[in-house]
C-alpha cells in the first residue's frame, strides 16, 4: 500500500470504495435522476392527463375481453399506437391520442407489428369476420402467421369477479360509479343480449356501447364474445369527424 | 495458516428458522388460494406454489438433519455456484429451444400451431422465451458469477450462510412460477415484466436477500479496494430492484387471485414500462455482463484489464446515461415530444461509454492476441465484446427519430436485440461457463477443446444467419409499409408485408437452431467434464484454490 | 412552467452534468490514484495467491 495519501485518495478511502453502502447510495442517486426527470412531469402535464370528449371507461364485457387480449399475449404481435406518419394514418386511421389509453391498465401500445396495428380496428370488420379469423386466421387471410384461437369460442366467460375488476380500476381514478360496480354482472350479460331488460340502463351508463351477440352463439356467453366486443370498441370512442387537434382545448 | 485440519463449523439455526417461516407463509397463502381463492387460474398455479414451498421445507429439513449447513470461513462457498452454473445451462437451452419453436411458428404457422393447445400459441410462448433467456439464463449466470467474483476479489467466503442458497432456489422458484403462469395465461401484459404481482413480490424478497448477501460479502472483504466488476454487479442488483419495484406497482383484484391492475395507465404506464424495459437491457443485460467481462477476460487472458481508469469512467458514465434512454422506445407515440428528444439524445450519447467499455475489454488482450487463435474460450469472449460494440453502435442509430420511424415495430429491432442477446450476453456467458466448470469441479480443463471450437463456430454462424435475416427483413417491411404507388395510394396491404417475411423467418429459425445445437454441445462437454476422468485435455485452465487466501 | 423547466435543464442541468463528468474524470486520472488502480487491476489475477508477500502456498492447489 502506498503510504502517502492524496486528497482524492482520502475521499476514496473514506467514502466511495471502502464504504460499499455509500457506493450503493451513489448508484441509486445517479440512476434515479433520469427516471425522475422524465417520468414525474407526465403526471402534471396537461397533454398527458387531459380528457378528450368521448373517451369512457370500458364496459364490463369490454374489460373482460381486454383481459383475454392480455392473457393471450396479443400485444406481442399487435401494437395499439398509430404514429402521426402519413402511411400509418392512411393505413390505420387518425393517429393515437394520449387520452385514448388513459384507462388502459396495462397500456397495450406494443412494440412489434408482426400483425397490423389494432388501435383503430373497431368497426373495420364485421363480427363474423373476427369470429372466422380468430377461430382459424388462415381461412380468412391465407398468408397470415397468426395462431388459431378456436378454443375461445368454446370457453364460457368467467366473470364472477368482474365487480372486483371495476372496483380495482376505480382505486386509480377510473370513473366507475357505485351503480356501475353494483350492476357490473348484469351489464356484462346485457351487452350480448339486445333483448334484455338491462338494455337502456347499459346505454345510459356507457354511452355509445355496442350491444349484440358478438360470437354468433346466443346460447352461451363465451370468451370470444368478450374479445370481439373489446376489439370492436378499439379506437371508436373519440369521434374524429368532429375532433379538432387544433382546437384550444386539445392544444394544451 | 490452514484450516483443513479443523472440523467444519456448523451453524445457521436462526436463518434456517426464518426461511422456514417464509416458506410456511407461502404454503398457507397458496393453500387458501387453491381452496377458496375463487380464481380458476390461480387455483392451478396455487398447487405449484404449494408444492414449491413444501419442497423448500423438505430441503431445509434435509440440510439441518445432518447437523446443520457447513459454513467454513476458510473456504470459498462453491456449491451454490456449481448449482448456478448448471441452472444457467439448463435454462439457457430451454430458452433457446422455445425461441426456435416460436421462430418456426412464424415460419410455418400451419405446422407449428395446434388449435387444441392454445397454451402453445405464439402469444404465450414468446414471453416464455424472453423470460427464459433474459431472467432464467441471464439471471442465473449473473447470480452464479457474482457469487464467484465477489468472493474471489474480496478474498472472503460469501456472507449469509444459508441465504445464498435461498437466493438460488428462491430465484428458480420464481422462474418456474412465472413460466408456468405464462402457459396458463397469467400475465401482466407488459413486455419483460409479465410475471404477476405475487411472483413480483416473491422476486422482490429474493432480490433484497441477494443484495444483502452481496453487500455483506463486500463488508467482510479482506481487500481495501472493491474490484470494479463488483461495482457493475452492485449497480445491476440495486438498479434492477428499483426498476422492478416501480414498474410492477399494482393492486390485485383479489389477494388470492392472479389478476392485478397496474397503478399507472396509458402514457405514464408506457414511459415507466420502457424506462424499466430499456434499463433491463442496460443494467441486467449490460452492466451485469460487463462485470463478467471485467473479471473473466483478464482471468482467462492472464492479463490485467487494459485500463482500470477507463473502467471507472466507463462505469459512472454508463449507469448515469443509460437510465435516460427509455423514451426512444416511444418515438412518434402519444408521449410528449420533449421526452422523446431527451431519450434520443441520451441514447446517442450512450454510444461513447459503451465503446469505452468495449475498447477496455478488447485491449485487455493486447500483447496476447495469439490466444485468439489458440484458445476458443478467449475467442468467444472477445467476439462477445465485439458484438457488444456492434449492438451499442446500432442501438444509438436506431434511437434517432428518423431511423426509428422506419425500424420501429419491425424485425430490425428483433435482430438488434439478438445481436446483443446471442452475441454479447450469450457468448460472454458461455465463456464464463467454460472457465467456471473446470475451476469449480477441479478439472484440468474442459473435456473436449474440439467441442468448444464446434460450439464457437456453430453459434457464430447461427448468429450471423439470424442477424442477416432480421436486418433486411425489418428494413424490407418498414419500406413496404410506407411505399406508395404512382397514384398516391399505399402500395402494399399489410398481409403482403407479412408474406414477404416468409423466407427471412425460415433463415432466422435455422440460425437459431444452429445456436441451440452449439449450446447442446456445451452441455454435453460440461457433463463429461463434471463426470470426471478428464486425464488429458487440450483445454487447460489455471486451477483456482477453494481456500480463502490467508492474510 | 414547461419553458422555465426546459430552460433550466438546458443551462444549469447541462452544466451540472459536465461538472459531474469532469469530477469522474479527475478522480479516475488523479496521479495519486494511479498506483492503487494499478494494484486493483491485478486483483482478479492474484486471487489464488492471497495478498502480495503473504502467500505461503499452503493448502493451495497449484497445478
Amino acid at each position: 500500500m502506498s503510504q502517502k495519501k492524496g486528497f482524492f485518495q482520502g475521499i476514496h478511502a473514506k467514502f466511495l470504495e471502502r464504504n460499499s453502502l455509500i457506493l450503493t447510495v451513489s448508484i441509486l442517486v445517479v440512476v434515479s435522476i433520469g427516471g425522475v426527470v422524465e417520468i414525474a412531469p407526465l403526471f402534471y402535464l396537461n397533454s398527458t392527463i387531459e380528457e378528450v370528449e368521448g373517451v369512457r371507461p370500458y364496459t364490463p364485457l369490454e374489460l373482460a375481453g381486454r383481459q383475454i387480449y392480455v392473457r393471450e399475449g396479443c400485444y406481442n404481435c399487435h401494437s395499439q399506437m398509430v404514429r402521426p406518419l402519413r402511411d400509418e394514418v392512411e393505413r390505420y386511421g387518425h393517429y393515437s391520442l394520449a387520452a385514448e389509453s388513459m384507462y388502459d391498465r396495462p397500456f397495450q401500445w406494443g412494440s412489434k407489428r408482426t400483425g397490423p396495428d389494432l388501435a383503430r380496428v373497431g368497426g373495420k370488420y364485421s363480427d363474423e369476420w373476427h369470429r372466422d379469423h380468430l377461430i382459424n386466421p388462415q381461412s380468412v387471410v391465407p398468408e397470415s402467421v397468426m395462431p388459431p384461437y378456436a378454443f375461445l369460442a368454446d370457453a364460457a366467460l368467467d366473470y364472477g369477479q368482474i365487480e372486483g375488476h371495476l372496483r380495482t380500476n376505480r382505486l386509480f381514478g377510473v370513473p366507475y360509479t357505485d351503480e356501475m360496480i353494483a350492476n357490473a354482472e348484469t351489464d356484462l350479460e346485457a351487452q350480448v343480449d339486445p333483448f334484455s331488460s338491462g338494455y337502456d340502463d347499459l346505454i345510459a351508463r356507457y354511452p355509445g356501447v355496442q350491444i349484440r351477440d358478438f360470437d354468433g352463439n346466443p346460447d352461451e356467453l363465451t370468451e370470444l364474445d368478450a374479445l370481439i366486443a373489446y376489439l370492436q370498441v378499439l379506437g371508436t370512442m373519440v369521434d374524429f369527424s368532429t375532433y379538432e387537434a387544433e382546437a384550444p382545448e386539445n392544444q394544451r | 495458516m490452514t484450516n483443513i485440519a479443523f472440523p467444519a463449523p456448523r451453524k445457521g439455526g436462526a436463518e434456517g428458522f426464518l426461511i422456514a417461516l417464509i416458506l410456511i407463509g407461502v404454503f398457507f397463502w397458496s393453500l387458501y388460494a387453491v381452496a377458496r381463492g375463487g380464481d380458476p387460474l390461480m387455483e392451478q398455479q396455487g398447487w405449484l406454489i404449494m408444492a414449491g414451498s413444501l419442497i423448500g421445507l423438505i430441503m431445509l429439513v434435509g440440510a439441518f438433519s445432518n447437523g446443520g449447513p457447513v459454513n467454513d470461513e476458510s473456504q470459498y462457498a462453491e456449491g451454490v455456484i456449481k448449482a448456478g452454473t448448471i441452472a444457467t445451462m439448463f435454462w439457457g437451452i430451454a430458452g433457446f429451444l422455445v425461441g426456435v419453436i416460436i421462430a418456426l411458428q412464424l415460419a410455418f404457422p400451419n405446422l407449428f400451431y395446434f388449435a387444441d393447445f392454445g397454451f402453445l400459441n405464439f402469444g404465450r410462448l414468446r414471453p416464455l422465451h424472453t423470460s427464459a433467456v433474459i431472467f432464467a439464463f441471464g439471471g442465473n449466470a449473473l447470480i452464479a458469477t457474482s457469487f464467484y467474483v465477489v468472493q474471489r476479489t474480496c478474498r472472503t467466503r460469501i456472507a449469509g450462510g444459508l441465504w445464498p442458497w435461498f437466493v438460488f432456489w428462491g430465484y428458480q422458484f420464481f422462474i418456474v412460477i412465472a413460466a408456468t403462469g405464462y402457459l396458463l395465461g397469467i400475465t401482466q401484459g407488459k413486455e419483460y415484466a409479465e410475471p404477476e404481482w405475487y411472483a413480483d413480490i416473491w422476486l422482490t424478497l429474493v432480490w433484497v436477500v441477494y443484495l444483502l448477501v452481496f453487500l455483506g460479502t463486500l463488508w467482510k472483504r479482506k481487500e481495501p479496494h472493491i474490484y470494479v466488476a463488483n461495482w457493475f454487479y452492485l449497480a445491476f442488483i440495486v438498479t434492477i430492484a428499483l426498476l422492478h419495484v416501480v414498474n410492477n406497482l399494482a393492486v390485485p383484484v383479489n389477494w388470492f387471485g392472479a389478476w392485478s391492475y397496474p397503478v399507472m395507465s396509458g402514457v405514464q404506464g408506457a414511459l415507466t414500462q420502457w424506462w424499466y424495459g430499456h434499463n433491463a437491457v442496460g443494467f441486467f443485460l449490460t452492466a451485469g455482463f460487463l462485470a463478467i467481462m471485467y473479471y473473466f477476460i483478464p482471468k482467462r487472458a492472464e492479463r490485467p484489464v487494459y485500463s482500470y481508469r477507463l473502467s471507472i469512467v466507463h462505469f459512472w458514465s454508463l449507469i448515469f446515461i443509460y437510465i435516460w434512454a427509455g423514451p426512444h422506445h416511444l418515438h412518434y407515440t402519444a408521449l410528449p415530444e420533449w421526452a422523446q428528444t431527451l431519450g434520443m439524445t441520451f441514447s446517442v450519447m450512450l454510444w461513447m461509454p459503451s465503446w469505452g467499455g468495449m475498447i477496455n475489454g478488447l485491449m485487455t488482450l493486447s500483447g496476447a492476441w495469439d490466444k485468439l487463435r489458440t484458445d476458443p474460450v478467449i475467442r468467444m469472449m472477445v467476439l462477445s465484446v465485439a458484438f457488444y460494440g456492434m449492438s451499442t453502435f446500432e442501438g444509438p442509430v436506431m434511437s434517432i427519430r428518423a431511423v426509428n420511424a422506419l425500424s420501429h415495430y419491425t424485425d430490425w429491432t428483433i435482430g438488434h436485440v439478438h445481436s446483443g442477446a446471442l452475441g454479447w450476453v450469450g457468448f460472454i456467458t458461455f465463456g464464463a461457463i467454460y472457465c467456471l466448470v473446470p475451476w469449480l469441479w477441479k478439472r484440468k480443463g474442459m473435456w473436449s477443446k474440439a467441442l468448444i471450437e464446434w460450439h464457437f463456430w456453430l453459434a457464430t454462424i447461427g448468429i450471423l444467419f439470424y442477424i442477416a435475416a432480421m436486418w433486411p427483413s425489418g428494413i424490407t417491411q418498414g419500406l413496404m409499409w410506407r411505399a406508395y404507388n404512382d397514384l398516391g395510394f399505399l402500395e402494399y396491404s399489410f398481409v403482403e408485408t407479412v408474406e414477404a417475411m416468409h423466407p427471412y423467418y425460415i433463415i432466422r429459425a435455422f440460425g437459431g437452431l444452429l445456436f441451440l445445437i452449439g449450446a447442446l454441445m456445451m452441455a454435453y462437454n460440461v457433463y463429461r467434464t463434471i463426470r470426471g476422468g478428464v486425464e488429458e485435455t487440450e483445454d487447460r485452465v489455471n486451477p483456482q484454490s477453494s481456500l480463502v487466501a490467508a492474510e | 412552467m414547461y419553458e422555465a423547466l426546459s430552460q433550466f435543464a438546458q443551462t444549469w442541468g447541462l452544466l451540472l452534468f459536465v461538472l459531474l463528468f469532469a469530477g469522474v474524470l479527475v478522480y479516475a486520472l488523479w496521479p495519486g490514484n494511479r498506483e492503487r488502480f494499478n494494484k486493483a487491476a491485478q486483483m482478479p489475477l492474484d486471487d489464488a495467491e492471497g495478498p502480495e508477500g503473504t502467500d505461503t502456498g499452503k493448502g493451495r492447489n497449484h497445478g
